[in-house]
């Protein structure tokens, strides 16, 4: 398989999965909510008029938590939905390998998800405005909101892949999800502190998106970081793949 | 040539397909045929590269559909159970995906997807969103995609189910046009189908080939094959029926229908091949017998199949 066409494979795909999104009222009801939920935890939750700070901490702390819902609402479909429909029959017997259509379906959800994410930048010029914020830290905390929503959307897009029903899949995803947030949530790890070893904790803590997340949201662009986000997805991907491949059934 | 070699499903402990052999050639229309569940689905999938035997191959024009998926796979246009197409796209952007997807770019591409919407008369719902169709459309939409490539090879999965007589009709003409140059497989439960379509068709029966034949040598295996049905009026039935049973060639004649001084006969020749109905007609004209109506049975593809696939 050569390069060239592995590319243009992936990108025809992104371009069906992106037609499919603005083509039903998915997409447009995801980035609405999106921004709502975003900023009614900003301003009502977090109070970030009053708080005072020219930063966007307020705002992205939310995020792990929104993701843990939203993200699985689009990843349930990217598999269960083909399946329910038959089209994945057309899919999987085109002359193109599992690797190109996985990667295709993930990647078109995950810039559908950066789209609804860039479409928050009013709250960083309102920032801009206000005071005299660190943008290398805003950046890192949308680059870390990012990978934490592709890390979720690898995990959903794995579920969608082994049922038919949209909505397994999605509490199966929420569940995994709620796993890798708890993990590393303060009130977790204080209970496993009490009596388990430091290594245990450290070990379970860094299973974590919310310890990798709360590092770079800092502003602190660590390569693990990166390769905990990195390997998690590769690794949802390629059990993704691997379940496709061995489906028994449409 | 499609090569289909020792094709063996299983499901847990279901065999659903049961080492199934065959090949078509190009210029063939091959019908598929065989009761609910009897593995026809499960064997198209196997042939497209859908899902993996448990044993065996299928060899697609020389490639390999397990070893050389790819290459076999380009060569294949492929219409599964159902029609299954995008329901959030309009027809003209799914098929434009569809020509992307196979190879396809600039004018050629432009060229193909314009040619297969006239071909297949979508023109007119080009820019229609595909879950706004009917049934009819749907199935000439996923119909389509399967001819757009110009596949030397297509497996088609129940074509004509859900559609009205006239687009049945259609689909027919279509298929017929196209198997000059192409190998074609599909299944279907409509066996006057097979008879106008099909160069060859094969039985299918709880995993296994039953019946590999022509329509013709299918019909031939039916117990009513050359049989003379005669309908016969007038008092003197009785005896004219003794006097053909009394002529040379005749096995049996036995009484359909019997109504008031209507009389229908079915008259079973000694050797099917050999016909008798000129001898059964200057035998009853000689008797003075009025008759209604007489034909040569062909046998009818029906009762061989039921027989075929229940033993009855």
């Amino acid at each position: 398989m050569q390069n060239g066409n592995f590319l243009r494979n992936i990108w025809i795909i992104m371009k069906r999965e992106f037609a499919g999104y603005f083509g039903s009222p998915v997409a447009y009801v995801f980035i609405v909510i999106f921004l709502l939920l975003t900023g009614f935890f900003t301003f009502y939750i977090s109070n970030f008029f009053e708080a005072g700070q020219a930063d966007l901490k307020g705002f992205f702390q939310w995020h792990p938590w929104l993701f843990m819902f939203l993200v699985p609402a689009v990843a349930m479909r990217l598999w269960a939905e083909e399946r329910r429909l038959g089209t994945i029959e057309l899919l999987l017997t085109l002359p193109v390998t599992v690797t190109d259509v996985v990667l295709g379906k993930f990647l078109a959800a995950w810039c559908f998800i950066g789209i609804a994410l860039a479409l928050t930048f009013p709250l960083v010029l309102t920032v801009v405005y206000l005071g005299n914020p660190d943008l290398g830290v805003i950046f890192c905390a949308y680059l870390g909101s990012f990978l934490m929503a592709g890390t979720f959307l690898s995990v959903g897009s794995m579920t969608s892949a082994l049922t038919r029903s949209q909505v397994v899949s999605f509490i199966l995803a929420v569940v995994a999800c709620l796993f890798l947030i708890l993990a590393g949530f303060a009130p977790v790890t204080a209970v496993l502190s009490g009596w388990a070893p430091m290594w245990l904790v450290d070990l379970v803590s860094s299973t974590s998106v919310l310890s990798h997340f709360a590092s770079i949201a800092r502003g602190v662009l660590d390569v693990r970081d990166l390769l905990y986000y990195l390997s998690v997805m590769i690794f949802m991907i390629f059990v993704n793949g691997v379940i496709l491949q061995n489906r028994e059934s449409a | 040539m499609i090569e289909v070699r020792h094709l063996t499903k299983q499901f847990g402990n279901h065999l659903a397909v049961d080492d199934i052999s065959f090949t078509a050639q190009k210029g063939e229309i091959l019908g598929f045929l065989g009761p609910n569940g009897a593995g026809k689905s499960t064997t198209m999938r196997m042939i497209t590269g859908f899902f993996p035997p448990t044993r065996g191959t299928v060899i697609i024009g020389g490639s390999d559909i397990l070893s050389q998926s790819l290459a076999a796979r380009g060569k294949i246009g492929y219409l599964p159970e159902n029609a299954p197409v995008y329901p959030d796209m309009t027809v003209g952007r799914y098929l434009n995906f569809c020509a992307e997807i196979r190879g396809f770019s600039g004018t050629a591409k432009t060229q193909r997807v314009d040619e297969t919407l006239d071909r297949c008369f979508l023109a007119g719902v080009r820019n229609q969103m595909v879950n706004t169709l009917s049934k009819g459309y749907k199935q000439r939409v996923c119909f389509a995609q399967s001819i757009l490539h110009d596949p030397e090879y297509l497996i088609l999965d129940e074509p004509t189910d859900g559609l009205d007589p006239n687009q049945k009709h259609e689909v027919r003409l279509m298929i017929r046009e196209m198997s000059a140059t192409k190998a074609i497989i599909f299944s279907t439960h409509i066996l006057d189908e097979v008879d106008s379509v099909c160069s060859r068709a094969i039985i299918i029966a709880d995993g296994k080939v039953v019946a590999d034949d022509t329509p013709d040598g299918l019909r031939r295996r039916s117990a009513f094959h050359g049989s003379v049905v005669l309908t016969v009026t007038g008092a003197a039935t009785d005896g004219a029926r003794k006097r053909i049973a009394e002529l040379q060639g005749i096995a049996s004649v036995s009484v359909v229908e019997s109504d008031g001084d209507r009389t229908t006969l079915r008259i079973f020749p000694d050797d099917p091949a050999v016909s008798v109905a000129d001898r059964v007609i200057a035998s009853v004209s000689r008797d003075g017998v009025g008759i209604d109506e007489v034909f040569v049975e062909q046998g009818r593809l029906e009762d061989v199949f039921r027989e075929i696939t229940t033993g009855k």
